[in-house]
């Protein structure tokens, strides 16, 4: 055996020999050592369990806790059953809104050059930054019976606050960004070509949003439907201003739960709130279906 | 469908992208739109389209007056520079949307639909493709895709926005030659943005070069190559070297040289710049009109040879291309003293022409190339 003809101290001449060796060896952003992606992802795991898993299976056994008899009778209970009506008449009215008023905002202020653009950028993030009790005793004071349109309203016999009206008032309010956020920076990032393509082919302003934008926008759109919907069925800061909390009639499912849990009936409170989780279990799953049903068309449209 | 443009103008806040431009069209043209980026170009073809409004200035197709027209009433086929193919859609979809889009009373049936739109594959050799996706497509024949989708409204008016801008140099020359026998093929007035001197000089009838919103000159593609009417469209068609020379009463003298390359033209006695390109000078023996220099460099570029010169007048450093040498040629070396004459070359001043008693102190308006020097 003979020993290297290169000498150890000679750079020039290790590289010329080796030339792809001081590369790898120094470039650490490319290859992380082995202990600091175990690290990662074994922190990642760690925290997801503590803060998302454990609280979930703690929901299920403490709503179990009494024997499955117990938990559906919970859930037939006839005040459990009104607030599960009321929540999803508030999600049913408010997403379309928010649906249609989120497409609206997003188109307007991606394919438009208009003043004040970015005011309205910034007042659709408006709910995100105010706390939902603000958004909720806002409501008080505009429909309250001191409100300035409150007088108003009961003249004409509406009942708005502590009434299935305003929990959907304070529901669209709290729930508005999330379409719009969701839309704006796929639609700016699709830019118009694809819109005035179709007008030069001779589509009118409707044919090219619904031939053209909506195929483009659907999975951010349904993303975006999706938290939507999950934070209208889940709000309870807001709601719980407007509500009044009257058993039975203007509570939704989160302010059952509340109830319910001050009233020390857990295995009540904890069976609605595992119906509550349960909806947000199919409201992910539904997604993930979607992708994985529309996957190849999904991935075209990404891998353009 | 001739194309009537006349005064059209468009500022976007404080710049001003079109100055009032006026450009006639002829049916069955191909024409080009060549200029920086900047210069206008694309905002002119997205106004001829009805894409970008316009604040003056009438557009006219064929005799309908298209200015009030809307993008869907002009009937443009418009090409994008990124395609801009429906994703979602198969390329089928793609080409006959514009045909779906059709009012009813006027809409073909889903069979001829169906039909024309396999036609327009053929017609662009795209046969059997009309299922994939736009995705699954290379870039020349998602811009096949475009031409189709375009063609297939039957356009008045074929209108390309930097056509084979994002493709690579092999595709880009074949689609140029197909676009080109497509173009003869189908007749359609077309007009076409790019930047690349070379695409618009093989691919044009006539060439308009345009310059921070103003055209600098109409021309066929050979006037426009030939005599360039202004320093901008020289120096966009290729990088010539600009040489000091001078004006007297018995011709055109070079910085240097001892006997005047041209007659005077007409041109007022005083300096003047002459441009010429690295391929239009010749090396010569003994000849009074030329002008001396040393051999810096050599490169070799395929057939050519390129060399920088220092010229002895004034040291100014010029670029020439000769063809590469045969056997008996000399063979050019740094170091060597050769003796350079331009044989086709442009004259410009700065200055416009000014009366007589022009005043000294207004010369310093103008902003000299620093290789001038008057006098001889």
């Amino acid at each position: 055996m003979t020993t290297p003809a290169t000498p150890q101290t000679d750079t020039g001449g290790a590289i010329a020999d080796t030339p792809f060796a001081p590369l790898v060896q120094t470039n650490a952003a490319i290859g992380e050592p082995r202990l600091v992606r175990w690290l990662l992802i074994g922190l990642t795991l760690l925290f997801l369990g503590v803060f998302l898993l454990l609280p979930l299976l703690a929901v299920f056994t403490q709503a179990l806790a009494s024997g499955v008899g117990a938990y559906f009778s919970a859930m037939v209970d006839p005040d459990a059953l009104s607030s599960i009506r009321l929540t999803l008449l508030t999600a049913a009215i408010a997403v379309p809104l928010n649906t249609v008023f989120g497409v609206a905002a997003a188109w307007a202020i991606t394919k438009f050059k208009f003043r004040g653009k970015g005011l309205l950028i910034t007042l659709i993030d408006l709910p995100f930054s105010v706390s939902p009790v603000i958004a909720g005793l806002v409501f008080i004071l505009i429909f309250g019976s001191r409100g300035w349109l409150g007088p108003w309203a009961s003249e004409h016999g509406l009942k708005i606050i502590f009434a299935a009206p305003g929990i959907i008032l304070a529901t669209v309010f709290v729930t508005f960004p999330f379409v719009a956020r969701e839309l704006i920076p796929l639609m700016q990032a699709q830019g118009t070509d694809e819109e005035h393509a179709a007008l030069t082919l001779g589509a009118r302003g409707w044919s090219t949003f619904w031939h053209v934008t909506l195929p483009n926008i659907r999975w951010g759109l349904l993303y975006g439907v999706l938290l939507c919907n999950a934070r209208a069925m889940g709000e309870f800061g807001a709601v719980s201003v407007v509500s009044g909390h009257v058993r039975g009639q203007t509570n939704t499912m989160p302010l059952q739960v509340e109830i319910l849990y001050n009233d020390y009936q857990f295995a009540a409170a904890f069976a609605v709130a595992s119906l509550l989780a349960l909806l947000a279990f199919v409201t992910l799953g539904l997604k993930s279906f979607l992708e994985w049903r529309h996957g190849s068309e999904l991935a075209a449209v990404r891998g353009h | 469908m001739n194309i009537t443009i006349r005064g059209i103008s468009k500022r976007f806040g404080d710049f001003t992208a079109l100055h009032g431009l006026d450009l006639d069209v002829a049916s069955g043209e191909l024409l080009a739109l060549l200029g920086p980026s900047g210069s206008g170009k694309t905002t002119l073809l997205r106004a001829i389209a009805g894409l970008e409004p316009i604040d003056g200035g009438r557009i006219l197709f064929g005799d309908t007056d298209a200015t009030r027209l809307s993008v869907q009433e002009r009937r443009v086929g418009f090409v994008f520079q990124h395609y801009a193919l429906f994703k979602h859609m198969t390329v089928l979809d793609n080409v006959t949307f514009g045909l779906r889009m059709r009012p009813r009373a006027q809409r073909p049936g889903s069979a001829e639909i169906r039909r024309r739109g396999l036609e327009l594959l053929d017609l662009v050799q795209l046969g059997g493709l009309e299922g994939r996706y736009p995705t699954q497509l290379s870039g020349g024949q998602r811009q096949r895709v475009a031409l189709a989708r375009a063609l297939a409204i039957e356009p008045r008016v074929l209108l390309l926005d930097e056509p084979f801008g994002a493709l690579d140099a092999k595709v880009r020359k074949d689609l140029r030659r197909w676009l080109r026998q497509l173009h003869r093929d189908t007749g359609y007035t077309t007009i076409f943005v790019t930047h690349d001197q070379e695409e618009a000089l093989e691919l044009a009838d006539r060439i308009v070069v345009m310059n921070r919103g103003r055209i600098e000159q109409i021309g066929s593609t050979d006037e426009v190559y030939d005599s360039p009417g202004t320093p901008f469209v020289f120096d966009f068609l290729g990088s010539p070297n600009v040489l000091p020379g001078e004006v007297r009463t018995d011709g055109i003298y070079l910085l240097g040289a001892t006997a005047p390359i041209e007659a005077p033209n007409g041109f007022q006695p005083g300096p003047v710049d002459v441009y010429a390109r690295p391929s239009d000078f010749r090396v010569v023996g003994e000849d009074a009109a030329a002008i001396d220099g040393q051999v810096m460099e050599t490169q070799r570029t395929g057939v050519l040879v390129r060399l920088t010169v220092k010229l002895a007048a004034n040291q100014q450093v010029v670029e020439i291309e000769i063809p590469h040498p045969d056997p008996e040629m000399k063979v050019w070396l740094s170091g060597d003293q050769i003796r350079l004459r331009p044989a086709h070359f442009s004259l410009y001043r700065d200055r416009p022409p000014q009366p007589a008693n022009i005043t000294e102190d207004r010369s310093a308006d103008y902003a000299a190339p620093d290789s001038r020097v008057r006098g001889q």
